[in-house]
């Protein structure tokens, strides 16, 4: 059924599809927000990804915020980028990592000339990459050809019962296609750990996995904190998800039986097919950007109590079958599974339902969060600044 | 509107998950997300929509489980029909 979808999406230099047309700035760090956004406000559909970071960060902190800056703007929806820093060196790394995909990008730094000359300057370029990406037309795509995301968020008991086994049955369908999918959410796999490693494709990526698995545990429990209130969440607590395992045997249904291929660094691109997972937080906003670093080009969103999350340059559907979230929250609700709960939708209704809504939005319908301008963009840090 | 009332993974499980809000006294018919019927039971106290339900009575200390898996421990005895949640149950994780 999957392959009677008719697709279309945008086939960049380096063959990765899209089903975005953007024009990025990328701002290498804090202090140039300012002008990246002077450049989104001047010149029509070019989008700033402004950031709080990007200062006096240095190692695995440093590189990861690189990788997720250089990856967003490799990111297939991105059909050019500008990139703007305060200082060339840092700009031009940045630059470079994106040039390689074989998509127009420039850099521009601050020091020695000013916002307003460097606005001016990548506002011309970015005109010249706006009318450009403006020619490139939809062709034909394969379900196949995509990368996707998926994670929950403000989760409840709807979602182990309904949204998240329709989500692992879309993801069995579109790899079957030979697509690529992300998850991850390493704190909230806690209790269904060996479940996952269960579904290893080797036993290297089993024991890759519960490395991860374990140094999140180590991280936590040498907090001393606890997560309760947290992991779960107040909002998974008014939900009715009482522990963290709890929370885990319903997260981990969104696999469903796909075998894991790999386990990726926060915002590491899949070398190949199928299921993959990535060691993030289970912050929503943290891991769609993650996500998107890594290449996903729409993300799957199941939500219980209402997680309103969207992200700037990739689409983010909502899933839902909780009936008072569906109703109170219905603006930010793609795809209402609440039938689910009363039996009258089965599993495979319920996932065809999903895959009409992503074939719709690849094809251009904007997702609710998309039209509602939630654009969160938010990277992970390690660690403080030097 | 449905005929039951919760909704359980595994017939096995010690608790269902209400899928309305159940009010003090009422019956319930309970069935697996397979559509399965597993039987009914009584609310023994108000429990709101997606929250727990005890299928039996469940003592202090033991396992409480859900997708036939444990998903922590009664901090107190658990009458069946009353509400399973953070009040009477604990994670075994993390502590």
């Amino acid at each position: 059924m999957a392959d009677d979808l008719r697709l279309t999406g945008y086939r960049r230099e380096d063959g990765r599809v899209g089903v975005r047309n953007y024009v990025a700035v990328v701002p290498v760090d804090d202090i140039s927000n300012a002008a990246a956004e002077g450049v989104s406000y001047l010149i029509r559909d070019v989008v700033a990804l402004t950031h709080p970071y990007g200062r006096l960060q240095f190692g695995e902190d440093l590189e990861l915020t690189f990788d997720t800056l250089i990856g967003t703007g490799r990111n297939p929806n991105i059909a050019a980028a500008i990139v703007i820093g305060i200082e060339p060196n840092w700009t031009e790394q940045i630059v470079e990592g994106i040039a390689d995909t074989g998509k127009p990008v420039a850099g521009f730094s601050i020091e020695g000339e000013g916002d307003l000359k460097t606005i001016e300057k990548a506002s011309r370029k970015a005109l010249e990459f706006v009318q450009r990406a403006s020619e490139v037309q939809r062709e034909p795509i394969e379900l196949g050809e995509l990368v996707v995301s998926v994670k929950c968020g403000e989760s409840d008991t709807t979602l182990g019962l309904a949204s998240l086994p329709a989500v692992g049955l879309v993801l069995e369908r579109m790899i079957e296609s030979g697509a690529t999918a992300i998850f991850g959410e390493t704190s909230e796999i806690t209790g269904a750990e060996d479940l996952v490693a269960a579904q290893a494709a080797t036993p290297e990526v089993a024991e890759a996995f519960m490395r991860a698995f374990q140094a999140y545990q180590d991280f936590i429990v040498g907090t001393g904190a606890d997560l309760f209130g947290s992991q779960p969440t107040q909002g998974n607590i008014r939900g009715g998800l009482s522990t963290i395992e709890e929370k885990a045997l319903g997260n981990i249904q969104k696999m469903g039986r796909n075998k894991v291929q790999s386990v990726l660094k926060p915002a590491e691109a899949p070398r190949g097919p199928g299921l993959h997972f990535m060691d993030t937080s289970s912050a929503a906003a943290e891991m769609v950007t993650l996500c998107a670093a890594a290449g996903s080009a729409l993300h799957f969103f199941a939500t219980g109590q209402g997680n309103i999350i969207g992200h700037p340059i990739i689409p983010v559907i909502k899933i839902c079958a909780n009936p008072l979230t569906v109703e109170t929250m219905a603006e930010h609700i793609d795809v209402d599974l609440s039938e689910i709960l009363r039996l009258e939708m089965t599993m495979d209704q319920a996932a065809d339902k999903v895959m009409d809504m992503a074939a719709r939005t690849i094809n251009g319908r904007l997702t609710s969060a998309e039209a509602l301008r939630h654009n969160e963009f938010v990277l992970t840090k390690l660690y403080r600044s030097a | 509107m449905a005929k039951h009332g919760a909704l359980m993974h595994e017939a096995d499980d010690d608790v269902a998950v209400a899928i309305l809000n159940l009010s003090e006294g009422v019956e319930v018919k309970v069935m697996t997300i397979d559509g399965g019927e597993v039987g009914a039971v009584e609310a023994v106290e108000d429990i709101p929509l997606g929250h727990k339900i005890s299928m039996r009575d469940v003592a202090e200390g033991e396992e409480v489980l859900k997708y036939g898996r444990p998903i922590g421990r009664a901090t107190r005895a658990i009458p069946k029909g009353a509400h399973v949640h953070a009040h009477n149950i604990k994670s075994a994780r993390w502590a």
